[in-house]
């Protein structure tokens, strides 16, 4: 995140952040929660689960603000998120 | 982290039947997202599992009964709508939600969703429409789009298809709108504002049938989804009449309606009073 000078309230900012998790049995590799992050969290993997389709895979970990997207359009009930502790923006690299 | 264990638990495991996943709906299919949809909301309204019943007819979206950890009725094809009327009417204090796809509910069920709506039956139907006849091969629909190709139509459908918002309301439904898969949050909440509601509600949700519809006509399950995104018109409170529903030209969504009137429970109830 870049800013041409610190804000005023970031004491009082904090972003929300998630762990998504991939039940990876119940995927059927639609590719929706990849197209759909709106962080870009995911990506697919040349893995195969065991039922042949290539379930996501978590690229970006940090991104992820626990908005529950992925675990609102995926069909097959195969990914979530759960909430992480927030990370208080001052912590963040601000330049 | 990412990995998968057995120990994983999906936020919505307390009402599936975990031992029927993975479902039978195929990959990209989004009858799994307005399922989940769905169950979301039944979970917010936060009424009791006991007091909640899903209904379904048959075909792909009739199979969502099967899936759900409530008491549920896979009812003969087209004919949710009576059983769950006669499920409300024996039990008042259920919610009853019908959970069907177009085929089973405006094809062969159509005089029932008539007749529901014009008693205003307090249910809240649901219906998935995905533009086909999808469990079957792909058939040409009462809701495929004109010249739209399916297994029985190879040269473009010829018939017009059903406006269902305008017949919902034409036939008296007190509640109607429209959304697609995509519009998870907007669907979650006017199925929420449906269940907590009385009165006959109606949500028709667009889902893509990657397999016999999209098969056909050359759209891939994330080519719909992308026509869903760039061709949405949201329009809260438009005139039913004025809705469309054209992959090219714009699909218009929103809750359209919404008004009270006696439901068929409690005109009863005045009638024989006396």
């Amino acid at each position: 995140m870049k800013f041409w000078r610190v804000p005023l309230d970031t004491e009082q900012i904090v972003i929300t952040r998630g762990v998504v998790h991939i039940i990876e049995d119940r995927c059927k590799g639609c590719g929706y929660c990849i197209d759909y992050c709106p962080r870009g969290v995911l990506e697919a993997s040349s893995r195969f689960n065991n039922k042949g389709y290539h379930p996501p895979v978590v690229r970006q970990p940090d991104l992820c603000v626990n908005c529950h997207y992925c675990e609102a359009i995926c069909p097959d009930f195969a990914i979530y998120s759960v909430e992480a502790p927030a990370q208080p923006i001052s912590e963040l690299p601000i330049k | 982290m990412n990995g998968s264990t057995s120990s994983q638990k999906h936020p919505l495991d307390g009402l599936l039947r975990t031992d029927r996943i993975p479902h039978i709906w195929c990959p990209g299919c989004g009858i799994g997202t307005v399922f989940s949809s769905s169950l979301i909301a039944i979970r917010s309204t936060g009424a009791e599992p006991m007091k909640t019943a899903v209904v379904s007819g048959i075909g792909c979206t009739g199979r969502g009964a099967g899936y759900v950890n409530l008491d549920s009725y896979h009812t003969t094809h087209g004919r949710a709508i009576p059983f769950a009327t006669g499920m409300k009417l024996a039990n008042p204090e259920l919610s009853v939600v019908v959970f069907s796809g177009d085929g089973d509910l405006f094809a062969i069920g159509g005089n029932h969703f008539i007749h529901a709506a014009r008693r205003n039956m307090d249910l809240t139907v649901i219906c998935v429409n995905n533009l086909n006849y999808g469990m079957t091969g792909g058939q040409a629909a009462a809701t495929t789009p004109y010249l739209a190709k399916t297994s029985t139509t190879p040269l473009g459908n010829p018939e017009a298809p059903f406006n269902l918002p305008l017949l919902a309301y034409a036939c008296g439904a007190t509640y109607i709108a429209r959304w697609t898969m995509l519009h998870t949050r907007d669907l979650t909440q006017s199925i929420t504002e449906a269940l907590t509601r009385t009165g006959f509600s109606f949500i028709e949700v667009l889902a893509p049938c990657p397999t016999g519809y999209g098969r056909k006509n050359k759209l891939k399950a994330s080519d719909l989804l992308k026509v869903y995104q760039e061709k949405a018109i949201v329009k809260n409170g438009a005139n039913p009449a004025e809705t469309i529903l054209d992959l090219e030209q714009g699909i218009t969504l929103g809750k359209f309606v919404e008004y009270d009137r006696p439901t068929f429970a409690q005109n009863y109830k005045a009638v024989t009073s006396d």
